[in-house]
C-alpha cells in the first residue's frame, strides 16, 4: 500500500482481473497464487498454457506455480530488494529500459541507476543464492515483454522491508514501462475479501474515506460538516501494530474489535494475549466465539455475508454487491446496526434505513466513488475511481499519468531480514496459507470438507533438512522461536527448500503466530510474518 | 458490414467476424441451437453431435459448435435431418446409462425393472438427482424422445463417493468431455482426462485414482458444467431441486479475487453455490472455498445473542443492556482519560458499508483517528 503509493500515488492493483490474460510476461513474487488465489491464477495458467505467455516465479518455496514457470528462482528468505535491483542492474547495463516512459513519466532515475549499480548479477547471486545467469535471462525475459504483468502478495510485503520491497517492483514496472497498458502494471492480490474496501472506507488511522488525509483541514471540515459535529481529530492515529502493545502500558483503555481475531492474526502473539488482558474494556463483534471474542468483556453477535446487503471491493477495485439471501441465527444483527446504536446511546444520532442509504452518503464524501451507486453496480461492478454517475469506472489506472503527476523511482538499498538464525535457531520459518482454508480458519474450519482435505497444522521441511535434525514425516514435533513454541505434524515436502521451514497460519491451537516476529515495516507497520528463526526438535 | 461476410440461417442473413463458429453466430443472434458439450472458452471437441446443422450442399450434417461460418454459407438449424440426427443422438444417450427421470419412458415395460436397479446402485428411492436440471432431460422433452429405443448398458463403473465433495456417477456420464475441458482449459488443473478406449472409454484422473489422491483441488468447475448428474455435489444430492430454491446473487466471502457466486437457498438454509457464468471477475469459475465453505453460515456454534462478562463467564444479554453497557463504558473512558485512549479495529470481511460507519463513529462520536484494520496483517 505505502510502497505503491509513494511510487505512483495510489496504493491499489493498477489493472484489472481479466486484464491479465493479456500479458506477455509475469512475474509472480510472494504470492502461492494457485492456493490464495486460485480463480485469478486460472487466467494466468490459461495465459501461459494457450497465449504462449512466459511466467517468472520468485519464491522460497516450489510452490504450484511453478509448475507452469518458464523461470522459477528461488532467493533466500528475506532478500527480495538485492534481486529486483539486480534485475534493474542488467536492465539498465543492457539498455533494455523504456528511455521514454523514464523520460516523460518519472522522476528519480539517476539515484535509482546509481544504486542499482553495485547488484551485479554475481554480488546477488551471493545475497539470494540465485545463479547469476538466472538473473540476467529472467531481466532479459521481463524486459523484452510488450506487456509485462507483476503479481506479488504477501510473501513481498510481510517483512520488515516490506514496503521497499514494493517500491521495488514499482520501481521495476517503471523501468520497463509497463504501467498504463493493458496487460501490465504491479498488481498486489488482496488476501481477504474486503482488504481494498476496508482501505477505501479509511479502516486506516491516517485519512477519510478514498485517501483523504485526515491532517488536511478542508478534508476534516467536510466531514465535520457533512456528520453535523466538531472538535473531530487532525492528529493522526495508532495503527493496529502500535495500538495493541499501547493496551499493554494502559495508554490504550478500550478496543472495540468488529470481525477480526488478532489473537491469531497477531505477530508475537503470546504478548497480544497479554495486552489485550490489561484493557479496561475489551468490545468484540463477530458471528463466533473467537479466540479474541472469548477475552471479550461484552460480544456482539453480527451477520454473515449471506444473511446482509451492502458492497465488497475487490482487489482489482470493482466495487461488487453483497445481497441477503437468508435469515441470522437467534438476534444476529448487522455490523452498521449494531455500530448506529452505540452511538445513539454516546448521544449521536447515526440512523440509517439500510446499506444502500450508508453508500449514498459514501459516494457523496468519497471522490473515487463518487459516480457508484447501487442500481449502476446491479449486474457487474464497477473499477473505482468513478468520479460520477457518467464515468464509465477505471480498469487501469495510470494511463498518460500518475495521480502525482510523475511517477516516482525510490532508489533503494538492501537491508538483510532483522532475525538471523544461529546455532540455536537454526532454520528459518516462513508462514502462509494452503487453498482448503482461509485466514484464522474460524470459518473454513466449520466445513467438515475443508478438514477432511486439511485437517491440521503441519511444518513442512526438506528431505535434507528432515534427515539432518532427524525428523520424521507425518510425526509430532516442537518448533520453537525465540517467543514462543508450537506443536505441529511433520510434512517432508519438494516445496520446501533446504533451511526453511513453512507453517500455515489458520490453525488457532498451532498459532504459527506464536513464533513470528513482530518487528515492523517501518512506514507499513506490517510485521514481518515471513522472516524468523526457529529450531525443529522430535 | 459487406456482402463478403455473412450467412444464412433459417432463411435470414448475419453477418459474421472470422474465427466465429455457426453456433456463435446462431448465439449472438438468439437462434437457439442445442448442444451438450459445448464449453464457452474452450476448444470444440464435436463430441456430442447434438447441435448438427444442415448446411447446403454439404454432403453430411456439421458440428455447428465446431464448424467456422465462411462466406454465404446457408443453414438449416431444425429441418427433418436435424431433427431425426439430434432424436438418434439423444436416444442413444438416454439408453446408455442410469437416466432414470420421467423421460426414461415406460412404454416397453422395463421402467420398473429399471427403476429398482437404478435406486439401488444409487442408494436413494428418488429419481436421479439431476432431474429438473439436467440438459439431456431438457432435450428429451423437446425432441420427444426417450431411451429405451436401444439396449441399456449395464456393465458400468461403481459410483465414486470417497471425496467431501462430489460425487462421479459414471452410470450417468454421457462422456461429453464438457469436466474435461473445464479441468484443463478453465481451471488449468489438469486433473482430468478420457481414459481407456471404445466401450470402456470413461473420464480418469491420473492412473484412474480417486479424485482425492490426484491433483484434483475441488474446485467444482466440472460440477458446474456437466449437463447431466454425473458429477453432482455430495451435500446437495437429491437435495438441490432448481424448483424449491431461491438463487441469490452476490461475492464470495473469502478471497480478494471477489468471484461472484449465487447462492441457493431451501428452507433459509444455503445448500449449495454455484459461479455467477456471465459476469466478471471470475466467468462462473470458483474454488473449492467459494464453492463448498459455505458451511459456516448455518454453524451452530454461530452466536445468537449478545454476551456480557461476569465474573469470569459469559451470560447471555439483552441488546438494550449490551449496547447501553459499552455506550456507558465508551463516553466514560473518552471523558475522562481522553479519546486517544479508545481503539477501534474493523475488518476486511465486514462490508464498505459497515467499516464506514465504523470509521464515522471512531472520528466523529469517539473524536480519535485510532482505527485501522488487520489486513497489513
Ligand atoms: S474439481 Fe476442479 S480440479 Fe477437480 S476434477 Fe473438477 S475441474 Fe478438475
Ligand atoms: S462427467 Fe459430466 S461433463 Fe464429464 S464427460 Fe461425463 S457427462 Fe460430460
Ligand atoms: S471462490 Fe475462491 S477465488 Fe473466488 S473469491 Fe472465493 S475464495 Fe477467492
Ligand atoms: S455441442 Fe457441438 S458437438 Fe456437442
Amino acid at each position: 500500500m505505502a510502497g505503491l503509493a509513494a511510487a505512483f500515488g495510489s496504493g491499489a492493483m493498477t489493472n484489472t482481473i481479466g486484464d491479465i490474460a493479456e500479458a506477455d510476461v509475469f512475474l509472480a513474487t510472494g504470492t502461492n497464487t494457485t492456493e490464495n488465489h486460485p480463480v485469478l491464477s486460472s487466467f494466468v495458467k490459461r495465459a501461459v498454457k494457450f497465449n504462449n505467455a512466459k511466467l517468472i516465479v520468485v519464491d522460497p518455496r516450489r510452490i504450484k506455480l511453478t509448475e507452469h514457470a518458464e523461470m522459477f528462482l528461488r532467493p533466500n528468505l528475506g532478500t527480495d530488494v538485492a534481486w529486483i535491483n539486480s534485475l534493474m542492474h542488467v536492465i539498465i547495463k543492457e539498455d533494455l529500459y523504456d528511455k521514454k516512459f523514464v523520460d516523460t513519466r518519472t522522476n528519480g532515475f539517476e539515484e535509482l541507476k546509481k544504486i542499482v549499480e553495485k547488484f551485479t548479477p554475481d554480488f546477488v547471486e551471493s545475497i539470494t543464492g540465485i545463479l547469476s545467469e538466472d538473473i540476467i535471462a529472467a531481466a532479459k525475459m521481463y524486459a523484452g515483454a510488450e506487456k509485462g504483468c507483476i503479481l506479488y502478495c504477501m510473501g513481498i510485503t510481510q517483512h520488515t522491508t516490506g514496503t521497499d520491497n514494493v517500491k521495488s517492483l514499482a520501481n521495476l514496472a517503471m523501468l520497463c514501462g509497463n504501467l498504463g497498458i493493458r496487460g501490465g502494471g504491479v498488481n498486489p492480490l488482496r488476501g481477504q475479501n474486503n482488504v481494498q474496501g476496508a482501505c477505501d472506507m479509511s479502516g486506516l488511522p491516517n485519512v477519510f474515506t478514498g485517501y483523504q488525509p485526515v491532517t488536511n483541514k478542508d478534508f476534516l471540515k467536510k466531514h465535520e460538516e457533512k456528520w453535523g459535529v466538531t472538535g473531530m481529530s487532525d492528529q493522526p492515529g495508532l495503527t493496529v501494530t502500535a495500538m495493541v502493545p499501547k493496551a499493554h502500558d494502559g495508554e490504550i483503555k478500550a478496543i472495540y474489535i468488529i470481525g477480526e481475531n488478532p489473537l491469531v492474526s497477531d505477530p508475537d502473539l503470546n504478548h497480544a494475549e497479554e495486552c489485550l488482558s490489561r484493557l479496561d474494556l475489551l468490545v468484540v463483534q463477530d458471528i463466533f466465539l473467537t479466540e479474541t471474542a472469548k477475552m471479550a468483556d461484552v460480544v456482539f453477535p453480527s451477520v454473515c455475508f449471506a444473511e446482509k446487503d451492502g458492497t465488497f471491493s475487490n482487489t482489482e477495485r470493482r466495487v461488487q454487491r453483497i445481497r441477503k439471501a437468508v435469515e441470522p441465527p437467534g438476534e444476529a444483527k448487522d455490523d452498521w446496526w449494531i455500530t448506529c446504536e452505540i452511538a445513539k446511546r454516546m448521544g449521536y444520532d447515526m440512523t440509517y434505513e439500510n446499506a444502500e442509504e450508508i453508500f449514498k452518503e459514501i459516494s457523496e464524501l468519497t471522490p473515487s466513488y463518487g459516480g457508484i451507486n447501487y442500481p449502476r453496480i446491479e449486474h457487474e461492478g464497477i473499477h473505482w475511481p468513478c468520479p460520477d454517475e457518467n464515468h464509465p469506472g477505471t480498469p487501469i489506472l495510470h494511463i498518460g499519468q500518475f495521480p502525482i503527476g510523475k511517477g516516482n523511482f525510490h532508489a533503494i538499498d538492501y537491508i538483510p531480514p532483522a532475525e538471523k538464525t544461529d546455532d540455536e535457531y537454526p532454520l528459518y520459518l516462513t508462514t502462509g496459507r494452503v487453498i482448503y482454508h482461509y485466514h484464522t480458519g474460524t470459518m473454513t474450519r466449520k466445513t467438515a470438507g475443508l478438514n477432511e482435505r486439511s485437517p491440521e497444522s503441519f511444518v513442512e521441511i526438506s528431505s535434507d533438512d528432515a534427515a539432518a535434525y532427524n525428523l520424521e514425516d507425518g510425526t509430532i514435533v516442537n518448533i520453537a522461536s525465540r517467543r514462543g513454541r508450537i506443536k505441529a505434524r511433520v510434512a517432508v515436502s519438494e516445496k520446501a527448500v533446504n533451511g526453511t521451514v513453512f507453517i500455515p497460519f489458520h490453525f488457532a491451537e498451532a498459532a504459527a503466530n506464536k513464533l513470528t516476529n513482530a518487528a515492523l515495516d517501518p512506514v507499513s507497520s506490517i510485521p514481518e510474518y515471513k522472516v524468523c528463526a526457529v529450531k525443529v526438535e522430535s | 458490414m459487406s456482402d463478403s461476410s455473412s450467412i444464412t440461417i433459417n432463411g435470414n442473413k448475419f453477418s459474421f467476424d472470422s474465427g466465429e463458429t455457426l453456433l456463435d453466430v446462431a448465439v449472438r443472434n438468439h437462434i437457439d441451437i442445442p448442444t451438450l458439450c459445448h464449453l464457452k472458452g474452450a476448444t470444440p471437441t464435436g463430441a456430442c453431435r447434438v447441435c448438427v446443422v444442415e448446411v447446403e450442399g454439404a454432403k453430411s450434417l456439421v458440428e455447428s459448435c465446431a464448424t467456422p461460418a465462411s462466406n454465404d454459407m446457408i443453414i438449416q438449424t431444425e429441418s427433418p435431418k436435424v431433427i431425426a440426427s439430434r432424436k438418434m443422438t439423444l436416444q442413444l444417450l438416454l439408453s446408455s446409462g442410469n437416466h432414470n427421470c420421467a423421460i426414461r419412458g415406460s412404454d416397453s415395460g422395463d421402467w420398473t425393472d429399471f427403476q429398482i436397479r437404478v435406486q439401488q446402485e444409487d442408494g436413494s428411492t428418488d429419481l436421479c438427482p439431476a432431474w429438473g436440471d439436467c440438459r439431456l432431460q431438457d432435450l428429451a422433452y423437446r425432441y420427444q424422445v426417450s431411451g429405451d429405443h436401444y439396449p441399456g448398458d449395464e456393465d458400468l463403473s461403481p459410483m465414486e463417493r470417497v471425496n467431501p465433495f462430489i460425487i462421479r456417477d459414471f452410470s450417468r456420464c454421457i462422456l461429453c468431455g464438457k469436466c474435461v475441458a473445464a479441468c484443463n482449459e478453465i481451471q488449468v488443473n489438469e486433473a482430468i482426462d478420457f481414459g481407456y478406449r471404445g466401450a470402456s472409454t470413461k473420464i480418469i484422473t491420473a492412473g484412474d485414482r480417486p479424485l482425492k489422491d490426484s491433483d484434483c483441488v475441488f474446485c467444482g468447475e466440472c460440477i458446474q458444467v456437466c449437463p447431466v448428474a454425473a458429477l453432482v455435489e455430495k451435500d446437495a444430492r437429491y437435495d438441490a431441486r432448481p424448483w424449491d430454491l431461491k438463487k441469490v446473487k452476490t461475492t464470495c466471502t473469502y478471497c480478494g479475487v471477489g468471484c461472484q457466486i449465487l447462492l441457493h437457498v431451501k428452507d433459509n438454509r444455503v445448500i449449495k453455490v454455484t459461479g455467477v457464468e456471465d459476469a466478471e471477475p471470475n466467468f462462473g469459475s470458483l474454488c473449492v472455498k467459494g464453492r463448498f465453505g459455505f458451511h459456516f453460515i448455518h454453524s451452530p456454534e454461530r452466536l445468537t445473542s449478545p454476551l456480557i462478562k461476569e465474573n469470569g463467564e459469559f451470560r447471555e444479554a439483552s441488546w438494550e443492556e449490551a449496547i447501553g453497557l459499552v455506550a456507558e463504558k465508551l463516553t466514560h473512558i473518552r471523558d475522562s482519560s481522553g479519546p486517544d485512549s479508545i481503539g477501534v479495529l474493523t475488518s476486511a470481511r465486514i462490508s464498505n458499508e459497515e467499516n464506514y460507519i465504523a470509521q464515522k463513529f471512531t472520528r466523529a462520536v469517539l473524536k480519535t483517528n485510532n482505527i485501522d484494520h488487520c489486513a497489513r496483517l
